[in-house]
């Protein structure tokens, strides 16, 4: 089993990581120290919960690009609430966040299970509409830390045994994903229907409906992100993690989840997304511009998804390969 | 994402006609028309030559990309990298003007880095079998990626002033040089899609890429050169926003490869490959032009113009779905 473990991509994700982390740690002692390792995890939190409901997304074969404008919708409702009535307590708030993210990604859903119309198209559709809704609701003003109340703001950043609560949510999350994709006949449906939706049918699963499952879940997920990154950052605008759907999507893809679907694990979400957070927070200590990010992680990318391509081609369809160079 | 498929056999074909008025390009047409009829009824500006043509500015040069991604789209792939391609380009337009290069060789860098890119782009795609949504969302952070790092914060200015024309030159009366280059470009990809072998096979490879293999198609190889041509298209693109603007930023063309995408699946091409057509793409692209323009005379801002881009393209991909289910009719 442990030789097992460590031929997976997990273990190379996670010994990149490790060598990345030291090679940082050579130069600047500082950067392992416990706090900035706890700050690195922290920063990276949202992206870890966002990257695991785009996991169960992908997983079933669909692709959603609406999550990061269903974070700055669901984030702007809750944010305006608070500031229009700060009597409402936070929890009620967050379980607000959560449904109506949950229902922006129902929407999502059910064009897909119901029309059956392409998720790559849906999503870009609702990926503006939902921005525009931010403007729209909020039009055009910031919500700024001032009008939020305190106990909004201070919800995430409470520090429970050394770690602060967005950490601990995170956390939490990752156990969650672990038990529903591990253990649970849903999970077990998102690899069925992602590997091969013809004989998923035949196994009587319903293949529109666990996407539609997929796709609810993945928006709750966005929907607490959302409260999650406007009560840590105390501010709430419509651009608003823009541009992060593709973010999602990179740390899902670097974390060896196959855009094909039916391949991927929660470890495999979690360190790509924790690869990007070790990258960002890096380079500010290492004297780079932050104007490389982009370019570094765009290389990440490229490199991480012809590694996997090369692992899954050595892996499956033998049979088919074998029959395609006999002929 | 249809995985069975069911269809009736009609007891009869319909008549050429028939066939033509139901097409996916008369509804856009019906579009274009109810978009007019609206714009000219809500604004007492909307119907003046100048203004229309200032309208085409909106699209043109999307709808360039568009013309190729159109194909790439057919051919059962996507470049998500075209908005960062033009950044890329119009930056390095940007530093070789710093090194004094003249008009002549601005273009030929701009056209030579799209054509670059897209060469990489297919290279990844082709010759390591990726797929290419994953690769072209890599491509499209690393193109960028370079371009902040090139520029930073800053922008490159001080075009030549013949450099201009490209951008904001017109070729007669209102008719501007984007318009025409736009509308030459389309009668190309036009011509190259529903006329000649390459466009066939085109087809072949988005219905099935192994069948078409096996009947003799070098399917990498059209593919590379679809995404060399959608390169192109880009460095074109680049040039013409970089002329029109007269400065380049590395946030260029933010996010346009999303409204490119959408042209080309509002204008009837399966996002699954396979079918569509270059006319029912011009037409979207006109839509989405008209719809812009007419937002911004009625003063409604940018971001809810995008609302009803995104309903509009759910909305034409969702109605006649729902139309045949209300008839009974069985979807495939």
């Amino acid at each position: 089993m442990i030789s097992r473990f460590l031929k997976s991509r997990e273990a190379l994700l996670a010994g990149a990581i490790v060598l990345l982390t030291i090679l940082i740690a050579i130069r600047f002692p500082a950067f392992v120290s416990a706090a900035n390792l706890v700050r690195v995890f922290n920063d990276t939190s949202i992206l870890i919960i966002l990257a695991l409901g785009q996991m169960m997304v992908i997983l079933t074969r669909c692709i959603d690009l609406s999550m990061a404008a269903n974070l700055a919708l669901s984030g702007m409702v809750v944010a305006m609430l608070n500031a229009a009535m700060p009597g409402i307590p936070v929890p009620a708030l967050i379980a607000l966040a959560i449904a109506v993210g949950a229902i922006l990604g129902a929407f999502n859903g059910i064009f897909v299970w119901k029309l059956n119309i392409p998720p790559i198209v849906v999503t870009l559709g609702t990926l503006t509409i939902f921005r525009g809704l931010v403007f729209v609701l909020s039009g055009g003003a910031w919500v700024n830390a001032h009008q939020m109340s305190d106990a909004f703001k201070a919800f995430p950043r409470a520090v429970f045994f050394g770690l602060p609560v967005l950490s601990w949510v995170a956390i939490f999350i990752v156990v969650l994903m672990t038990v529903l994709i591990g253990r649970t006949a849903l999970g077990r449906a998102f690899y069925a229907v992602g590997g091969n939706p013809t004989a998923a049918v035949y196994t009587g699963i319903d293949v529109g409906r666990t996407r539609f499952v997929a796709f609810t879940l993945a928006g709750a997920l966005a929907g607490l992100s959302g409260y999650l990154w406007i009560s840590r950052y105390a501010v709430a605008y419509v651009d608003i993690a823009g541009g992060f759907e593709l973010d999602i999507i990179a740390a899902c893809v670097i974390g060896g989840i196959s855009i094909a679907g039916g391949i991927g694990s929660v470890g495999g979400a979690v360190l790509g997304a924790l690869f990007f957070g070790v990258i960002k927070n890096a380079l500010p200590v290492v004297n780079i511009s932050p104007f490389w990010q982009l370019a570094i992680s765009g290389a990440a990318i490229i490199l991480a998804v012809a590694f996997n391509a090369r692992a899954e081609r050595r892996r499956g369809r033998i049979i088919l390969r074998q029959s395609e160079a006999a002929s | 994402m249809s995985d069975t498929t069911a269809r009736a056999i009609p007891d009869r074909l319909e008549s050429r006609w028939t066939t033509w008025l139901k097409s996916w390009e008369m509804l856009l047409v019906g579009v274009v028309v109810f978009v007019f009829a609206v714009n000219a009824y809500a604004s007492p500006y909307f119907l003046n030559a100048w203004n229309l043509s200032d309208a085409t500015f909106n699209f043109t040069e999307k709808a360039m990309i568009a013309m190729a991604m159109a194909l790439l789209i057919i051919a059962g792939e996507i470049d998500l990298s075209v908005a960062a391609i033009i950044a890329l380009a119009s930056t390095l337009m940007g530093l070789a003007l710093q090194y004094g290069a003249g008009t002549p060789e601005l273009v030929m860098i701009g056209l030579g880095v799209g054509l670059l890119c897209g060469a990489f782009n297919g290279l990844l795609v082709t010759g390591l079998g990726l797929p290419s949504i994953v690769v072209t969302i890599g491509t499209m952070s690393l193109f960028r990626g370079i371009a902040y790092i090139i520029l930073g914060d800053k922008a490159f200015t001080g075009y030549p002033a013949d450099f201009a024309f490209f951008g904001q030159g017109y070729v007669w009366w209102v008719v501007s040089f984007e318009l025409v280059l736009f509308l030459f470009i389309a009668l190309i990809f036009g011509v190259l899609l529903h006329a000649t072998y390459f466009g066939r096979m085109v087809y072949a490879i988005g219905n099935n890429a192994t069948g078409a293999l096996f009947s003799g198609i070098r399917v990498a190889r059209v593919k590379f050169i679809l995404f060399l041509l959608t390169g192109l298209m880009s460095g074109v693109a680049a040039v013409c926003l970089t002329s029109r603007l007269g400065s380049t930023r590395p946030s260029i063309a933010f996010a346009w490869e999303l409204e490119v995408v959408t042209m080309v699946v509002l204008g009837g091409v399966s996002i699954l490959g396979g079918s569509g057509s270059i006319p029912g793409v011009v037409l979207a692209a006109l839509i989405m032009g008209l719809v812009t323009f007419g937002f911004g005379l009625a003063n409604v801002p940018g971001i809810v113009m995008s609302i009803f881009i995104g309903m509009l393209l759910i909305g034409v991909i969702a109605a006649p779905i729902v139309w045949r289910r209300l008839r009974g009719e069985s979807v495939g």
